[in-house]
């Protein structure tokens, strides 16, 4: 299966079902871009490297499919506003055929 | 006042380009950012980590290519007004425009050429109420003038480089400097980790983790903080200064005034020709400008500063000739009488 279904919350609420490959080498950062789920300049600044946190989500169905957290992944979140327990910078989960049914949301802008 | 040809604002890689192809066509540029290097993102955000994607780089670290494309450019003699931030641009009779900065620095040209990237990058703020109240009133987002924290009672908030450098800094000359982190674990260079270590061990520096300032006191100004420690302690600490350093975080900013037509936090360009807004004679190029089939990309800033000083130079030269000529062909002649050229080939016959 190179296609896994991922349902993502947007800032304003609004529950979207999308379809994520597993094959292009993508973050769910850039699955929520691919799907303009949040406008640009407001997710991903820093183009992937967990430098910013501007693609926080808050995991809340699948957390134990997904990847441990880094060093530098979570530096950045225990210098990010809003966090949760749930958080994860999005930019750093690679999607992966086991995260089918991942629920997230985004976390506000800062 | 400052007068150029082409203003450029923002010296990323796309405005430091700028200033190459604009200096083939007899243009003079100078350049204002925010940050206090150029460089941009690569110099602020990952100057050493790799780029793979320059062409005729299999790898490059993104610093690098900041000091490769500064060595390249220093033929043109580009001017530069550094730490400051570009805030109003007005238009005069003759077409031309003055853009002055946050601290009153005037430049006048023809031509202004965004090259801004994400925006400018400005201090994140912790989320405390009354905040702005005291800033500049106790809190301060940067270390202008280090002599103002002399004999005072400080307290850093933060866990990166910055926190750290500025720790080591002022540790000497405040009365009593407190660095205090969300976490125990610092991220930043190894020799600043093991220098504010000897700086506690030797008793210059309070360290307070894992704990959060969260709220201010003072009547007019600061005076005193509330820190909560992850253990549940909350006390009081009285200081003469706060400076939270959680990095920055790019705005578009004052850009967003100045009658430019923009969509999605970016502006809008005319990417058929020459990538100039609704403003004639102002240009957005690199990763702040939109079009349809936009790619955030280095080489795509390139290739739009490159086609971008064609057209300034017929805005500067009207119905003045020029035809492109190649580098290898024509050499690089700079402002400051250098020279580089391809040798000559060698028209010899054998004996």
């Amino acid at each position: 299966m190179d296609t896994i279904q991922v349902t993502i919350t947007d800032r304003e609420g609004e529950v979207h079902k999308v379809d994520a490959p597993t094959d292009m080498n993508m973050n769910v950062m850039e699955l929520i871009r691919s799907y303009d789920l949040a406008p640009d300049g407001t997710i991903g600044v820093c183009g992937g490297m967990a430098m910013c946190a501007s693609c926080q989500c808050y995991v809340s169905k699948g957390a134990e499919t997904l990847p441990e957290m880094g060093d530098e992944e979570e530096a950045m979140l225990s210098e990010a506003f809003n966090t949760k327990d749930s958080s994860r910078l999005s930019c750093q989960l690679f999607i992966t055929p086991e995260m089918n049914g991942l629920e997230i949301e985004i976390a506000p802008e800062e | 006042m400052i007068k150029t040809d082409i203003l450029i604002i923002g010296a990323g890689p796309t405005g430091l380009f700028t200033v190459f192809e604009a200096g083939l066509l007899k243009m003079r540029c100078h350049i204002i950012d925010a940050l206090a290097q150029p460089g941009g993102q690569l110099a602020e955000l990952y100057p050493k980590k790799p780029i793979y994607d320059i062409p005729g780089f299999p790898e490059i670290d993104a610093g690098e290519l900041v000091d490769n494309l500064m060595k390249q450019i220093e033929p043109f003699q580009p001017g530069f007004t550094l730490g400051e931030r570009a805030e109003t641009l007005e238009k005069q009779e003759d077409g031309s425009f003055i853009v002055t900065t946050n601290k009153g620095t005037k430049h006048h040209a023809p031509i202004v050429a965004i090259a801004g990237g994400l925006g400018s990058f400005e201090p994140r703020k912790p989320k405390l109420e009354n905040l702005s109240f005291y800033e500049d009133k106790g809190v301060e987002y940067m270390v202008k003038d280090p002599e103002k924290f002399a004999g005072k009672d400080i307290v850093i908030g933060g866990g990166g480089d910055s926190a750290l450098d500025w720790t080591i800094y002022l540790a000497e000359k405040a009365k009593s400097l407190t660095l205090i982190h969300r976490r125990n674990e610092f991220r930043g260079a190894l020799d600043s980790v093991q220098k504010v270590q000897e700086l506690k061990d030797a008793g210059k520096v309070e360290l307070i983790t894992p704990a959060e300032v969260v709220a201010l006191h003072g009547e007019d100004r600061l005076e005193k903080i509330t820190i909560n420690r992850n253990d549940g302690d909350v006390f009081q600490k009285s200081l003469d200064y706060f400076i939270p350093l959680f990095g920055l975080s790019p705005k578009l900013g004052p850009l967003a005034d100045w009658g430019l037509e923009i969509e999605r936090n970016a502006i809008k360009v005319d990417n058929t020709l020459d990538y100039q807004t609704n403003i004639p004679g102002v240009f957005a190029i690199g990763d702040i400008n939109t079009y349809p089939g936009k790619l955030k990309l280095i080489l795509c800033g390139f290739h739009e500063a490159t086609l971008m000083c064609q057209s300034a130079y017929q805005i500067i030269n009207p119905g003045k000739r020029y035809v492109l000529k190649y580098t290898t062909v024509g050499g690089v002649k700079g402002f400051d009488g250098s020279l580089k050229e391809a040798p000559r080939a060698v028209v010899k016959a054998f004996d």
